[in-house]
């Protein structure tokens, strides 16, 4: 009897935690779709209330409070968003992978260890942390050694945001290396070949789909970061020439400028416009990868 | 391995859906607490705006707070516009401005709260141009400074201007702006580029008063305007002429006072409408000579005739 009544409460608790879990799961769907849906509502009614789409897409002014003529385009700051992330990508994507090869392949157990724990604090820094670093210590350093009039612009908002994606690469490409089964790697060694060959050779290649996950992941960080590129990269509606000039982008437009627009008024409809934007920016981006990643998988199992 | 990533990403965003959910269900019950509060002692002062303004507002906070304990003022910065935003929203007791309200913001206050916003008048600035120490440039005519902060405007080396910034090897002129949320930033475009001209796009736009100061004395090639109390060691302040060949006039509270500075200006608090009572009271031990010192004390200038 006892022992069924236990038997009983194993179950209940059992089914109690897999509801629990279940609403997690589901409830991340749920708010997924009503930040969707509240975003696009605010959005939507700028259509109807005079923003310009082509003006939108093809201008570079952005003067949304002017008393004169408000315009709305955000070229420059689309561009802002584009160069600034693509230049934390070059730098943070081979950084992070080479610490995942590293940690995973190269290091022993204990420097494995400082050295995860050691990156992976860098992912605890908040971002306005990162951003007075860009702006209080990085600007000097970019003036003296380049020579440009101010230090804060892409450069540095590149090297900020770079720093804050590397952990998020390095840990989740680790993870990818660690999921190859250890009989490719005695394999290869069996074949005679060198760390780096295994690495080149065997692991990149089986280890592709996370690789890819883990660079996703870094530019869907860089892509959304808001405070740190605020500060970092001199907030400045232009079309960059060169890396040295200083650009606004998307997101810092957004927290810059929400807090003064009354609520339903065109500047505030715009913003939530620009919102809607990259929420398709990212989820362009999550989608590419999927399909890439099944792509793959698709040939493999040819 | 994607999966495993995406495993890791949702239970990262269950556990900010449960603290979202959270938030969402103390947040009601605070507002229930602070509903219940606020009628029975009514002291509450919320004051949100200019950021010229956010360290004198805070100062008469804190010198207020030792003379009436029982009120408590709750200062915010963020700008005129989000002050005056806040305003229109009716979520505030008073916004703080570094200019005045422009005709089309008071109508959308009428409109919203049923009646006018009041003006009170609070304090004198001497809104500043800034320049890196090392910058030899000592005096610019406004007009000048239309061509570099200008649209179209033609200026944007400092040898254009006859002089020769040896510290900034570029000769670039680095415009240190604010955000358009900045009562400094309105009221300088109006004051020196005129209601007909925009800025020229491209200026380095900083969401404080300090943050220009701090920028331009790091950037020897910088150029900035900020509210007078910010200056440090590492700027210098230019005097400033209306036009081309008159005498350029310094940034003090004398030239504040009697206006000979081209862009003195004055700092407001605007009430919703008729201000409640104790509200009312604040405002008048602002405007006392206790309040007024306070004003000299942060680097600003006093009203004139406070003094009765």
């Amino acid at each position: 009897m006892e022992q069924r009544a236990a038997r009983r409460l194993a179950r209940a608790s059992e089914s109690l935690v897999e509801w629990t879990i279940r609403l997690c799961g589901w409830s991340a769907i749920f708010f997924v779709f009503s930040i969707l849906f509240f975003v696009v509502r605010e959005a939507a009614p700028a259509l109807r209330e005079g923003l310009r789409l082509r003006e939108f897409f093809t201008s570079a002014n952005w003067r949304p409070d002017s008393t004169i003529q408000p315009q709305f385009g955000i070229v420059a700051l689309f561009l802002g968003t584009v160069s600034v992330t693509a230049l934390a990508m070059v730098i943070a994507v081979p950084a992070g992978l080479g610490a995942a090869i590293f940690v995973s392949e190269y290091s022993g157990a204990k420097t494995r260890e400082t050295l995860k724990i050691v990156i992976e604090l860098l992912a605890a820094i908040p971002s306005v942390v990162w951003g007075f670093v860009g702006a209080a210590v990085l600007n000097p350093i970019i003036t003296q050694v380049t020579g440009a009039p101010i230090g804060i612009n892409i450069l540095n908002g590149g090297i900020i945001l770079a720093l804050m994606s590397v952990p998020i690469i390095m840990s989740v490409g680790e993870d990818a290396f660690r999921a190859v089964p250890d009989t490719y790697r005695e394999a290869a060694v069996a074949l005679g070949a060198s760390r780096w060959q295994i690495v080149y050779k065997v692991l990149l290649p089986a280890a592709k789909n996370g690789l890819l996950a883990a660079v996703l992941l870094g530019v869907g960080r860089a892509v959304g970061e808001t405070m740190a590129v605020l500060m970092a990269t001199g907030h400045s509606v232009a079309i960059p020439h060169s890396i040295l000039d200083p650009v606004r982008t998307l997101t810092a437009t957004i927290a810059a400028e929400l807090g003064e627009t009354v609520e339903g008024g065109l500047h505030y409809r715009v913003l939530f416009v620009i919102g809607s934007l990259l929420m398709l920016i990212t989820l362009v981006v999550n989608l590419t990868a999927d399909l890439v990643v099944k792509g793959i998988r698709g040939r493999q199992n040819v | 391995m994607l999966t495993f990533s995406l495993s890791r990403y949702s239970l990262v965003a269950c556990l900010a859906a449960a603290t979202v959910a959270c938030g969402g269900g103390s947040a009601p019950q605070n507002a229930g607490a602070g509903g219940t509060a606020a009628p029975a002692s009514g002291t509450v002062i919320r004051i949100t705006g200019s950021d010229t303004m956010v360290n004198l507002v805070q100062a008469w906070a804190e010198n207020y707070r030792k003379k009436r304990p029982d009120v408590s003022v709750q200062v915010a910065g963020g700008g005129s516009g989000v002050g005056i935003a806040g305003l229109i929203d009716g979520i505030l007791d008073l916004a703080a401005a570094s200019r005045e309200m422009e005709p089309k913001e008071i109508d959308r206050a009428a409109q919203k709260n049923g009646h006018k916003p009041i003006e009170f008048s609070v304090a004198l600035d001497a809104l500043s141009v800034y320049v890196h120490k090392d910058n030899p440039i000592a005096t610019i005519a406004l007009e000048d400074l239309a061509e570099i902060y200008g649209d179209k405007g033609a200026t944007d080396k400092w040898s254009q201007l006859g002089i020769k910034n040896a510290a900034c090897t570029s000769d670039t002129i680095v415009r240190v702006g604010r955000q358009n949320s900045s009562g400094t930033y309105v009221y300088f475009r109006e004051a020196v580029l005129g209601t007909k001209r925009e800025y020229k796009l491209g200026s380095i736009d900083q969401s404080g008063s300090k943050d220009v100061v701090a920028l331009v004395g790091r950037t020897p090639c910088a150029v900035g305007y900020s509210g007078m109390a910010y200056i440090t060691p590492e700027v210098k302040a230019l005097k400033l002429s209306k036009k081309k060949g008159e005498t350029p006039v310094g940034p003090s509270s004398e030239t504040a006072m009697n206006k000979t500075y081209p862009l003195a200006r004055e700092l407001y608090f605007y009430s919703p409408g008729e201000p409640k009572p104790h509200v009312k009271e604040f405002l008048d031990w602002v405007l006392s000579p206790e309040g007024q010192k306070i004003v000299t004390d942060v680097g600003f200038v006093p009203i004139k005739g406070s003094s009765s």
